[in-house]
């Protein structure tokens, strides 16, 4: 039963170097941020960051699976608060979960949240599902 | 520096973006998504960015690419994108300030099919000092 406040469990997506340039090569971002440690270190980030896009896409997974699937979601909203880093060989997590903010006739926001070694990297993240 | 008579106009709007097959499968490949019958959410970014930074990089008009960072982001869904859709987009340059150096840009940008609005999308842009 989903009433206000149910928590949904929480998942954990996994983003690596070669995630990111798939990311860049299926969203047409070529940043050499999230691509070029050389590049990203210069413009004054601690490493190689995730596109922000990729971050709300793998957001949006979770929330199109809860819904029943991409066509089930009608809004879909983030801050982007801190940059999911992403060094040369490792693995980084990606723990999504969310809770349910309101439920009205038709359909149901959920607060969604988004870490990565420990931190927060979305903020205000909101999505309207259709029930 | 951007050219802050721009705010409040709109751009495009008049030619068609096609929606292939093979760029729904590999945004959904990405993300895991095995359902390809449906863009996924995001999807749409790859339309609304690559057209904010055509427009917004033009020389009228003098945003720095290269220095920006997304700030936040807001998609309505009024109709899911599928393979095949051609969608018309228009970009509205929607406020701007300048703030502790950085420049701030919010942007709205709407597809629509066949006249009918399917989905509009909130950029905050911000060029860092």
């Amino acid at each position: 039963m989903i009433e206000i406040g149910s928590e949904l469990p929480e998942r954990i997506f996994h983003i690596n170097r070669a995630l990111l340039k798939r990311y860049a090569d299926a969203s047409g971002d070529q940043n050499p941020i999230h691509q070029n440690e050389e590049f990203a270190i210069s413009v004054g980030l601690p490493n190689v960051i995730a596109h922000g896009m990729l971050t709300m896409a793998l957001v949006g997974k979770y929330v199109s699976d809860f819904a029943g699937g991409s066509a089930k979601v009608a809004e879909f909203g983030a801050r982007f608060t801190k940059p999911v880093i992403v060094p040369k060989d490792a693995e980084v997590d990606l723990t999504v979960s969310a809770s349910v903010a309101e439920i009205t006739e038709s359909t149901i926001t959920l607060n969604l949240s988004a870490t990565s070694a420990g931190v927060k990297v979305l903020g205000m993240a909101k999505a309207v599902i259709y029930k | 520096m951007l050219n802050p008579d721009s705010v409040g106009s709109t751009f495009g709007g008049t030619e068609t973006i096609a929606v292939t097959q093979s760029e729904v499968d590999a945004f959904c490949a990405v993300i895991g998504e095995t359902d390809t019958s449906i863009a996924p959410p995001t999807f749409t970014i790859r339309i609304t960015l690559s057209q904010f930074e055509e427009i917004l990089t033009r020389p009228e008009i003098g945003l720095d690419w290269t220095r920006l960072v997304h700030g936040d982001q807001k998609f309505q869904i009024f109709s899911p994108v599928r393979p095949g859709d051609e969608l018309r987009c228009s970009a509205t340059i929607e406020s701007y300030r300048v703030a502790a150096g950085n420049e701030i840009v919010s942007v709205r940008s709407d597809l629509e099919r066949d006249g009918a609005i399917v989905v509009s999308a909130w950029s905050t842009l911000v060029v860092r000092a």
